[in-house]
């Protein structure tokens, strides 16, 4: 059976192979967008003593079709005055280098779409371009309101940009290598061998930076409803304003893999180095450790969005340049000094 | 000092891992939410609902238009037209009252000394037309026909307050 597979799949040509690669590992991210939406009015509703939705199927878990079936149904408005060509390409902007990004994910010590060597550096190319999606579509649609969205949120994102690259570094120089798969294995030993324990301010420092990046709760001053009616999507209808959506949600999911991935040991299970429960746990697919760790951040963000009021845009700023920028510096002293001295556990 | 533990305070996020630890308990919270259609809120005898015009027991109505009602409403919603009615008696022609000017303060009820205009407790009506956003006297006196037994419950319930 095994073998009949292998051979109807090397039948098909390279490019196919890739396009089915892909299409398998970007549909379930679509499903978990969506039902991360049904999630999070979840969370928040119970958080608010509410049951959250629950009318649209059983426990209301038809609810995120319900919802993009009628993004999909109403109409793209484009103002008049806008930049036509910018306004489309906006979300698409956005959208794209969030789904981008996965392909170096290694999901299992095999399981990865590309092995690449430079890893690290391609992630943080591609959660950096998200934010021009933002930008061009604050400004293709030609609003004050939008514009003032994606003049915060660009600042926003460069801010903590560097405390984001800074906090690589650290991961950078504690695996000694880019490549995501490496910087897992580096982990391998226990719960205390990952790298949330010698890293634990940068591992803050970059969660809290991946939840600024997204523009989530409490960073979120590029939407601030209250001050700016929606940001940078107010002039946006229908899957235009879907796709924003997707792109914000898909980089939720992609900062929780990432931060599973670069500080608590991606696939590697939590039992490890554990005598008896090692051995019990051995059948569980490591994809399964690593989406658990996922969901735990994933939690996290919706937690946040229902406890922290937004932040004032000053007071961005100071945490972004005056605390989290120092922070990660000494903190970069500190693990290059633990490596050169190759203390252990982690660094031996 | 102060200055110093203010400083690691804000540093190490205390005061919001204090609000994290908070909303994390009202997560696990028992839930308030009254499914409405399935559940509902318990009603009290003195609802102000949708308004109906009782009879006597013997079946004669019990509005004598006096236009106390129409007096006192501070919306205007209340609209009499009376006349003789064979028997000598003063009876309405037409008794209106309009649901989108009325407030559903209760004066009417307060005011009518035969208790003849009530408040019952329904709520949940809607309108299809325009002219059905204007209570008839038919209209009215079926709604007390028709809910005469409640209507009458909660009037002996409410009695013993006045």
């Amino acid at each position: 059976m095994l073998e009949m597979l292998q051979t109807v799949w090397s039948g098909i040509p390279e490019i196919l192979q890739i396009v089915l690669k892909i299409v398998v590992i970007v549909v379930p991210i679509m499903l978990s967008v969506a039902y991360l939406t049904l999630a999070e009015r979840k969370v928040i509703g119970y958080i608010q003593v509410r049951i959250g939705p629950n009318r649209v199927g059983p426990l209301g878990l038809l609810q995120p079709i319900a919802d993009g079936l009628k993004l999909v149904l109403k109409e793209i408005i484009i103002p008049t005055n806008s930049n036509r060509f910018l306004f489309l390409l906006g979300p698409i902007v956005a959208l794209a280098p969030v789904l981008a990004a996965w392909a170096v994910i290694p999901f299992d010590d095999t399981l990865v779409l590309a092995n690449v060597d430079a890893g690290l550096l391609y992630i943080l190319a591609m959660t950096s371009l998200g934010v021009y999606g933002i930008i061009i579509a604050g400004w293709a649609s030609n609003s004050k309101y939008a514009f003032l969205g994606a003049l915060r949120s660009a600042a926003q994102v460069v801010s903590y940009e560097i405390a984001m690259g800074f906090a690589l570094v650290g991961v950078l120089i504690a695996a000694g290598s880019l490549n995501l798969r490496e910087i897992v294995l580096a982990q391998q030993g226990s719960v205390i061998h990952w790298f949330w324990l010698p890293l634990l301010p940068l591992f803050l420092v970059y969660f809290i930076s991946g939840v600024a990046e997204t523009n989530r709760a409490p960073f979120d001053v590029a939407e601030g409803e209250s001050e700016i009616v929606a940001g940078f999507h107010v002039e946006y209808s229908g899957i235009a304003f879907a796709l924003f959506f997707l792109a914000e949600y898909a980089a939720m999911i992609l900062v929780s893999v990432l931060t599973s991935v670069m500080f608590l040991g991606g696939w590697l299970s939590p039992f490890e180095g554990i005598p008896i429960l090692a051995d019990a746990f051995t059948w569980v697919p490591g994809i399964v450790w690593l989406l658990g760790k996922t969901a735990v951040f994933l939690f996290m963000f919706l937690w946040f969005r229902a406890t922290f009021p937004r932040y004032r845009y000053d007071q961005i700023m100071r945490l972004g340049w005056k605390i989290f920028i120092p922070i990660t510096i000494v903190w970069l002293l500190v693990v290059g000094a633990a490596v050169l001295a190759e203390i252990g556990p982690w660094f031996d | 000092m102060n200055a110093i533990t203010n400083y690691f305070r804000s540093l190490l996020l205390w005061e919001l891992f204090i609000g994290l630890k908070l909303t994390g308990k009202y997560f696990f919270a028992k839930k308030i939410t009254v499914q409405y259609p399935e559940e509902k809120t318990p009603q009290s005898f003195r609802f102000r609902g949708l308004h109906a015009l009782r009879r006597y027991a013997n079946g004669e109505e019990r509005c004598i238009a006096c236009k106390l009602c129409e007096a006192v409403c501070p919306a205007l919603a209340i609209t009499i037209d009376s006349a003789p009615r064979d028997d000598g008696t003063r009876r309405t022609t037409r008794y209106d009252i309009d649901l989108f000017k009325c407030i559903y303060c209760g004066f009417c009820e307060e005011a009518c000394p035969v208790d003849a205009i009530v408040e019952t407790r329904i709520f949940e009506y809607h309108f299809e037309s325009r002219e059905g956003t204007v209570m008839t006297k038919d209209k009215l006196l079926a709604m007390g026909d028709r809910y005469e037994k409640q209507i009458a419950a909660d009037r002996a319930h409410d009695a013993a307050y006045r």
